[in-house]
């Protein structure tokens, strides 16, 4: 029923590494106004945002963005072995897959401790839980979407190769994207309270 | 040049089931689609508008409750803006026009353009939903605290349905994006390509960089309404100025969206008629980016009596003029293309002409806004009701329908009755006026808006801006009379009636499912047109 709108392969990955290019860009803008909403918070209330960040669990936290960052590895060796055909992709997405749902059951682990905590919060302290479930849940989601994806690659995983990788591609871009995230949200919450002015 | 398809009827003969529409990847069907349920919500949204207008026709309060009233404003807001407006040119005529005006196949992600379409049914139905169940008083606005806390109206519901439908704007732009950049015919370069090609592109960066921030926004006051914690609600520590710094860096950057397809129209229909070149074709170009960038920074200039800073408000107004400078270049070359042009005054031309005065007052009554101690006096007045909807309803609204009428026998295959269209345009431009501008009058006075009675003495201003409303909602509804006329009995269009560049003329009347038989090469820039000796 529908022919390709493209001429080549070449063509078609071009366009789809430039569409998920935009997309991301979407997202930036869509994580914006949270961002916002902190900034304006914490020059709001600094105090209470570093009383906040005194009950992160900043072990945990460190440890997540370990496992994040060494799955951004996996997931570039996974693009280089679907784009060279060198080295295992299925090998790489599950273990990129398996990271980041270590990544998730520790942040998951997170959230049973501080559920309490939340509870005994109030005015801006509260404001600051907020915007820490809102932006790490929304990064969370965003993850197991992520996960999906990765699933859907290593089912299909066969099909990719030196001439059509483009799938592979633009998701790891998208992955990439999701931990830079995290690089961002890690210090606004767990080290803040080791921030004086 | 053309061949015509096996059937004659191109790509609407390629199937005639409902099923054949609803899983189409076919740009031009998607369009279609967009077409039925934008008209849809058009004339729902126009009924409100009626109301509202029957109901101010008396200085009593008496057709509806106030509480009716504000559901009613509400209503018209969220339709007009998020059902229409919106979604209008970009994806009507933006999803049936850009592929064939760049010589490709189809856009870039096909698949992707009817999910978008899907998105926005459903987010439609949410909307719906919130109407059926009682409606929204919110105002289009969602204007925290009264949205989080104190609204006990279907709130939940219509944000749930512009966010999806925010997605649909989201996708439309990222496929037009790509698709010019990536599926532009050989020899197609950007300085040949139609300016309503380079206005559909920045429409496409707004939407893909503005939408996801008021998704998010909505996305804020559904959770501090749900869970009553909160960055908006002063009672709980939140700050309602953030709201609108928020919900305007969309809202403002949106009226551009509405707009910069309107002027891309324009462009096309005016050195047509006036067969002329347009005039300083790479001045519009960059005028179109000039405004699409600067409209980013723009938004403070709806917050000027809100509290925020002074020095922010000076700021925000001086950019706010410096958005006066390339509309106004745009203004100037349409005028320099009539000049010593052959000027033939057919429908799409009425419009676009409309469009172009219309357009001129709205952006000069937008000065006045722009101006910070001006601001004070005529803020949440009927001068600014007047002042948006000369750039919404005079604009775009006329630029749609001037591109309906003027691309018909190529969407449709069929020519519309020239004289009905003729007059259709006149009507809607006379009522327009008579609609909009006593509005004017009425915000100089001091009438402020959202108000469903109004002093005695400002009746006669009231009643003209009536008696235009219901010129204009025949204006209205003679197209959808005389263009759905034409579908069964219209004469056949041949493939360029209005002997026109662009390659979509090169194509049958309608093209066949891919558009052209071969691919199109591309040699000059566009509108080469000779004036008639």
């Amino acid at each position: 029923m529908t022919t390709s709108p493209f001429d080549s392969t070449l063509e078609r990955r071009e366009a789809a590494t430039l569409g998920m290019w935009a997309f991301l860009a979407t997202e930036v803008l869509f994580f914006g106004p949270l961002f916002f909403g902190y900034v304006h918070g914490r020059l709001a209330s600094p105090d209470a945002f570093v009383a906040g960040s005194h009950h992160m669990h900043i072990v945990l936290g460190t440890l997540n963005t370990a496992i994040l960052m060494t799955s951004s590895l996996t997931m570039a060796l996974g693009v280089r072995a679907a784009r060279t055909g060198s080295g295992s992709l299925k090998t790489m997405l599950t273990l990129t897959a398996l990271l980041g749902l270590t990544f998730l059951g520790v942040k998951g682990s997170e959230y049973w401790m501080e559920a309490k905590e939340v509870a005994n919060a109030s005015g801006a302290e509260l404001q600051f839980y907020f915007l820490y479930f809102a932006m790490t849940g929304l990064h969370a989601l965003h993850m197991t979407i992520g996960l999906g994806v990765i699933a859907w690659l290593w089912r299909h995983a066969r099909g990719f190769g030196r001439h059509y990788h483009a799938p592979v591609e633009v998701s790891g871009l998208y992955w990439h994207f999701v931990d830079i995230v995290w690089v961002f949200l890690y210090p606004m919450f767990y080290l803040l309270e080791r921030y004086s002015a | 040049m053309s061949t015509p398809s096996p059937n004659g009827w191109g790509y609407l003969g390629e199937g005639y089931t409902l099923r054949s529409w609803l899983t189409t990847h076919d740009h031009k069907r998607i369009a279609i689609l967009y077409m039925v349920a934008i008209t849809a919500f058009f004339f729902l949204g126009g009924a409100a508008a009626a109301l509202m207008r029957l109901e101010l026709a008396t200085p009593a309060g008496d057709v509806v409750s106030a509480t009716t009233y504000n559901k009613l404003f509400t209503i018209h807001g969220v339709i007009m803006v998020w059902f229409f407006l919106i979604p209008s040119i970009p994806s009507v005529l933006g999803n049936f026009l850009v592929p064939l005006m760049i010589g490709a196949r189809d856009m870039a992600f096909p698949r992707l353009n009817l999910a978008s379409w899907y998105f926005y049914v459903v987010g439609g139905l949410f909307t719906l939903g919130a109407l059926v169940a009682g409606g929204v008083d919110t105002g289009w606005t969602f204007y925290t605290p009264y949205s989080t806390r104190f609204s006990d109206t279907n709130v939940l519901l219509v944000l749930v349905g512009v966010f999806i439908v925010g997605f649909s704007s989201i996708l439309t732009g990222l496929n037009i994006v790509v698709t010019v950049h990536k599926l532009r015919a050989p020899g197609l370069t950007w300085f040949r390509l139609p300016l309503f090609i380079w206005a559909n592109y920045a429409t496409s960066l707004i939407l893909l960089l503005a939408t996801p921030v008021l998704a998010m926004t909505l996305t804020l006051v559904a959770l501090e309404r749900l869970f009553k914690v909160g960055i908006f609600d002063p009672a709980l520590g939140g700050d309602p100025l953030l709201f609108q710094h928020l919900f305007w860096f969309y809202s403002h950057p949106a009226v551009y969206i509405m707009i910069l397809p309107a002027m891309g129209v324009a462009s096309e229909i005016i050195p047509c008629f006036a067969r002329r070149t347009v005039f300083g074709y790479r001045f519009m170009a960059y005028a179109i980016l000039g405004i699409a960038s600067i409209g980013f920074l723009v938004w403070g200039h709806h917050m000027f009596v809100s509290g925020q800073s002074m020095y922010a408000g000076m700021v925000f107004s001086l950019l706010s003029f410096l958005v006066a400078i390339p509309s106004a270049i745009k203004v100037f070359n349409w005028t320099a293309t009539l000049y010593k042009g052959s000027i033939y005054f057919s429908a799409p031309m009425l419009y676009a002409l409309g469009f172009v005065g219309l357009f001129t007052i709205g952006g000069l009554t937008g000065l006045f806004l722009a101006s910070l101690a001006l601001d004070v006096h005529l803020t949440d007045t009927y001068f600014v009701i007047a002042h948006f909807h000369y750039i919404m309803v005079g604009g775009s609204v006329m630029a749609y329908l001037g591109a309906i009428h003027f691309w018909w026998p190529k969407i449709s295959g069929r020519m519309y009755p020239e004289t009905m269209g003729r007059i259709a345009a006149l009507t809607i431009f006379f009522g327009f006026n008579l609609t909009f501008f006593p509005q004017y009058l009425l915000g100089w006075l001091g009438m402020p808006r959202r108000y469903h009675e109004y002093p005695p003495e400002l009746q006669v201003l009231n009643l003209f801006s009536s008696a235009g409303a219901a010129v204009l909602a025949i204006g209205y509804l003679l197209p959808l009379l005389y263009l759905g006329w034409s579908l069964f009995f219209g004469r056949r269009a041949p493939d360029n009636p209005w002997q026109a560049t662009g390659l979509e003329w090169q194509t049958s009347s309608p093209p066949p499912q891919h558009n052209f038989e071969q691919q199109p090469r591309v040699e000059r820039g566009p509108y080469d047109y000779q004036p008639v000796r």
